[in-house]
């Protein structure tokens, strides 16, 4: 406080350089009012002015305001003045003073009040007489500074304390306590002694932990005091209901009639402005109407129409075929192949595959006496047990061929090597095979019996099933027996090969060829007993083991076709030797057959057909005209024949012979292994030999209306896919499959997988259901390969019936066209040479005397040419040569 | 008269055109293409229908009006042309096809 005032005087100092005579007062009475509690102002009389030496104007000027009293001086003008002394006022003032001389200033102008005023401090006092040497300075310095500025760095002054060191020391954190600090050591001569450590439950021990338990504190919960709420305005919904009490029931009708327009009425209405007006005006709009929907389809179903890109399972792009499981029998197939696959039609997941020696001829000439013992079976798979077949069929010697009869699966008719064609009954066996158990829980119970020990439970669980029947073998097939078919169960043939309806509803005939170039219709119904003496039918019996069913006993060895076909050449006498056939109207069971309307069927025909038909049927009814009796075949020297299977009588020796054939295409290059319809045209057939693959249109005879490039590898097989008109697969020699893809490209396959190491022997697709597909395939080594077909290569794109039918139509419309061009070739050609042979006579007549003068030029054209080389090689000497040409300047 | 048989005409030649039929305001069938009893009934239903349809569009928007009313079913389409006043308006296509 004291230096704040100080330093208030300091700066008042400055402004008032005047000094004023501070005079005595009565009371002291200081100038705290203006802030200056040790001032007081004084009254001094002429006469003490005189007694103290501070006379204005002679002691105490302006210049020199201050005068020290001295303090006894003033005591004792106390003590002889009394109440009259000047320092009366300020007597208590004098007594306390600590100093000995106290200070009056000078106040001329009468500052404070009064002429004299004095300082009732020590420290004012001394500021008072100090300080006005500073001011001085300042003064100075101030008057000096004005005329040149010198940047003067801020000097630091002291701290002044206004207050905010208080806020600071309350907001700032001290400890209140002190901390206690602990030390706690161990004896001394415990120190490096041996630890034992135990474990202490905390728990189990009373006041061993101290628990600080957390409880909801009053002083700390929040009361919420406001509160966000919104509102909506609603209107107000009621659900209410009420039930009429239907008390007694009245009837009532009521009869209405419509209203309706006399015709006068409507007459001056049609007349009326009014409806002029307004058909105006609506017509435009009702026109507009008319007209969208002639220019766009209203009635498409946008849902459906959005529907053609369906959830793909699995990748779209996809085209790998993958592989689902293979089958290989241990015990059966060594040093064998699969000559041929047939999926059971009814029952999911069973496929059957023929087994056959891979011998050449000579080997089986050489080793025939151990292929007797051996069995040639046909093994049934199927898809729960890859390891044990399910059935085997024994026949009397490999079979090449065989096929489920469409009507009734458990027939099977086949085709040996020998040239018999044998049928099997597998009706008790029936149930067996339907419901396959999986062999996995077997094993597993049986994985500590020895292996030696199973093998006689799998012979137990696939019986051998003896063939019921075979053909004759004086009147059947010579020869191997390549391909067989059962004609569709909707018409029969007769001997004379036309086609009849087929009243029982089974499939009753059968199809065969063979490559001792013929073709053979078989029934197996009971013809009338031939005549034959009967004494030598009865050497001719065979015993015929229990076991096997009688439904063809009636054919067995005595079975002969009823038609015989041989494809013949003209001019020579070698024939043709067919391996595929491919009729029009066979039903290619490519999917799971209903077994319900095979029951059916089977119902109808009776229970035994076989015995109670009789094939004369055929001469009661009248045959269906104009039925296609075409097929066609292919042959062994890669030959594709068209033909007509009914015979004709010959004029001469009136004997029933066969028609020529129609057509006959030589564009394979090898043997032809397989001759398909399309499941989608029945006019479209595939044709596959050697390197080649060719389609072919029934009806169009120019050509194929397509032939591949000759691959790098030969076809061994091939099959149409079943859902999909614009693919098929073709299996090659060295174990790749080639899928074809003819929306996709024609003049190569569109992919091509590697399946085994050998080559393909067949290959089969079969369909279960949309979304699966198996392709079987056999190998060469006795393999089969199921594999399954992804959803790229099953599923049918949009249109693509009629895409690929299309491009079918194109191809025939192209090979028209060629032949056309051809046509008009040969006459441009016969044109050109016909031309060429006039110029030619022309240049003949030239006369006689021209050509005597082109010989001349000639010759001596030539001579010059002579002179001229043998100059340039340096022969004739110059002078000569030098005249010669003297001699031609002139 | 010739005019109105004229516009009648050539709506009904339009091609997929099965019948046409003009009713007045009441829905009493004025003129027809169509028999009797088949013209009875689709005046009766579809005077009901029209009138729903235009009060529902009115209920949404009160100055709005129902310009035309087309009921496509599976077989047939049935197009509905009411008399509309002429009201000065903005005209908004909502294209529904």
């Amino acid at each position: 406080m004291a230096p704040r005032l100080k330093k208030e005087k300091l700066e008042s100092k400055p402004k008032s350089a005047k000094q004023k005579i501070a005079y005595e007062e009565a009371v002291p009475v200081s100038m705290e009012s203006i802030g200056h509690p040790e001032i007081f102002p004084l009254v001094l009389t002429t006469k003490t002015q005189e007694i103290f030496n501070c006379r204005a104007g002679e002691d105490i000027t302006e210049e020199h305001p201050n005068k020290l009293i001295k303090k006894e001086d003033i005591i004792q003008d106390f003590k002889n003045r009394a109440g009259i002394s000047d320092f009366h006022p300020v007597k208590k003032i004098v007594m306390e003073y600590p100093g000995e001389e106290l200070l009056v200033v000078y106040d001329k102008e009468f500052k404070y009040g009064q002429n004299f005023y004095l300082i009732g401090t020590e420290e004012a006092k001394e500021s008072i007489l100090n300080p006005p040497e500073e001011q001085v300075d300042t003064e100075e310095v101030k008057e000096s500074v004005e005329e040149v500025y010198v940047y003067k760095p801020p000097i630091p002054k002291p701290w002044v304390s206004l207050g905010s060191e208080k806020e600071i020391e309350e907001e700032s954190v001290h400890e209140s306590t002190v901390r206690a600090k602990y030390k706690i050591s161990r004896e001394r001569r415990q120190f490096g002694a041996p630890i034992k450590f135990g474990d202490y439950n905390a728990s189990s021990v009373k006041d061993s932990y101290i628990e600080c338990t957390a409880y909801a504190d009053k002083n700390f919960t929040v009361k919420q005091l406001e509160k966000d709420i919104a509102i909506q305005v609603i209107p107000i919904l009621m659900d209410t209901y009420t039930q009429t009490q239907w008390k007694f029931p009245r009837n009532a009708t009521t009869q209405y009639m419509p209203r309706e327009f006399s015709k006068e009425e409507r007459e001056t209405l049609l007349q009326s402005k009014d409806l002029k007006d307004f058909l105006n005006s609506v017509s435009l709009s009702v026109e507009a109407a008319l007209q969208q929907n002639e220019i766009m389809n209203v009635f498409i179903d946008d849902w459906k129409v959005l529907a053609e890109e369906e959830a793909t399972f699995g990748d779209k792009t996809d085209s790998h075929l993958k592989e689902y499981q293979s089958f290989t029998d241990l015990h059966n197939i060594k040093d064998k192949t699969i000559t041929c696959i047939c999926w059971h039609p009814t029952i999911y997941g069973l496929i059957a595959v023929s087994i056959a020696e891979r011998l050449s001829y000579e080997e089986r000439v050489q080793f025939s006496g151990k292929l007797l013992l051996q069995p040639s079976l046909i093994l049934f798979w199927s898809f729960s047990d890859p390891i044990h077949p399910q059935l085997m069929l024994q026949s009397p010697d490999d079979i090449f061929c065989f096929r489920f009869c469409p009507s009734n699966p458990n027939i099977i008719a086949g085709g040996c090597i020998n040239g018999q064609v044998v049928l099997w009954d597998i009706s008790a066996h029936s149930e067996r095979i339907v419901h396959v158990k999986g062999s996995g829980s077997t094993s597993k119970k049986a994985v500590l019996k020895p292996i030696f020990l199973l093998e006689p439970d799998s012979n137990k669980d696939a019986p051998y099933v003896r063939h019921c029947a075979v053909s004759s073998i004086e009147y059947g097939h010579k020869k191997l027996v390549t391909d067989i078919h059962w004609l569709t169960d909707n018409f029969e043939v007769n001997r004379m090969g036309y086609a009849f309806e087929n009243r029982s509803g089974i499939c009753c005939q059968l199809v065969t060829c063979s490559i001792d170039c013929t073709i053979y219709f078989w029934d197996i119904r009971p013809t009338r007993p031939p005549p034959i003496p009967t004494d030598k039918k009865k050497e001719e019996t065979v015993e015929v083991p229990h076991d096997v069913p009688s439904t063809f006993l009636h054919l067995d060895l005595s079975w002969r076709p009823h038609i015989r076909i041989t494809l013949a050449k003209s001019g020579t006498t070698l024939d043709h030797c067919p391996v595929k056939l491919s009729l029009r109207n066979e039903s290619l069971n490519y999917q799971v057959q209903d077994a319900q309307i095979l029951q059916q069927k089977a119902q109808i025909a009776g229970e035994d057909p076989y015995h109670n038909l009789e094939s004369g049927l055929a001469k009661i009814l009248k045959p269906i005209e104009d039925y296609n009796t075409k097929f066609f075949v292919g042959t062994e020297d890669g030959e594709v024949i068209y033909t007509d299977w009914r015979m004709e009588r010959d004029h001469d020796s009136g004997r029933l012979i066969s028609q020529k054939p129609l057509n006959r295409y030589a564009v394979h290059d090898g043997s032809i292994n397989t001759v398909q319809r399309s499941p989608f045209y029945q006019d479209i057939v595939l044709t596959i030999g050697g390197w080649n693959v060719a389609i072919w249109k029934e009806g169009v005879s120019q050509g194929p209306l397509l032939l591949s490039a000759c691959s790098t590898k030969m076809y061994t097989s091939g099959h149409w896919s079943l859902t999909r008109p614009a693919v098929f697969f073709v299996g090659k020699e060295d174990g790749y499959i080639d899928i074809w893809d003819l929306l996709e490209k024609t003049h190569e396959p569109a992919h091509t997988q590697n399946i085994c190491i050998t080559s393909i022997t067949y290959i089969r697709p079969w369909m279960f259901s949309t979304r699966q597909q198996f392709l079987a395939i056999a190998d060469y080594f006795g393999t089969l390969h199921i594999l399954e077909i992804p959803w790229t290569l099953s599923h049918p794109l949009v249109n693509e019936v009629q895409s690929v039918y299309h491009y079918f139509d194109r191809e025939v419309s192209h090979l028209k066209y060629t032949e056309k061009r051809k046509e008009i070739r040969a006459k441009q050609k016969t044109e050109l040479h016909l031309e060429s042979e006039k110029n030619k006579s022309k240049a003949v007549q030239k006369s006689k005397e021209q050509l005597e003068a082109e010989l001349r030029m000639n010759y001596e054209e030539y001579l010059d040419f002579e002179k001229q080389t043998l100059g340039n090689l340096g022969v004739i000497p110059e002078t000569d040569r030098l005249s010669s040409s003297f001699r031609d300047l002139i | 008269m010739a005019e109105v048989e004229e516009t009648l005409k050539r709506i009904q030649n339009h091609k997929g055109v099965i019948g046409t039929m003009v009713v007045n305001a009441e829905g009493i069938p004025i003129r027809t293409t169509l028999d009797n009893s088949t013209t009875v009934q689709y005046a009766g239903l579809l005077h009901q229908l029209t009138m729903k349809a235009k009060s529902t569009v009115r209920d949404i928007d009160p100055q709005n009006d129902l310009t035309f009313l087309r009921i496509r079913s599976k077989k047939h389409e049935v197009m509905v042309a009411p008399e509309v006043p002429l009201i000065p308006c903005n005209r908004k296509c909502s294209s529904p096809l």
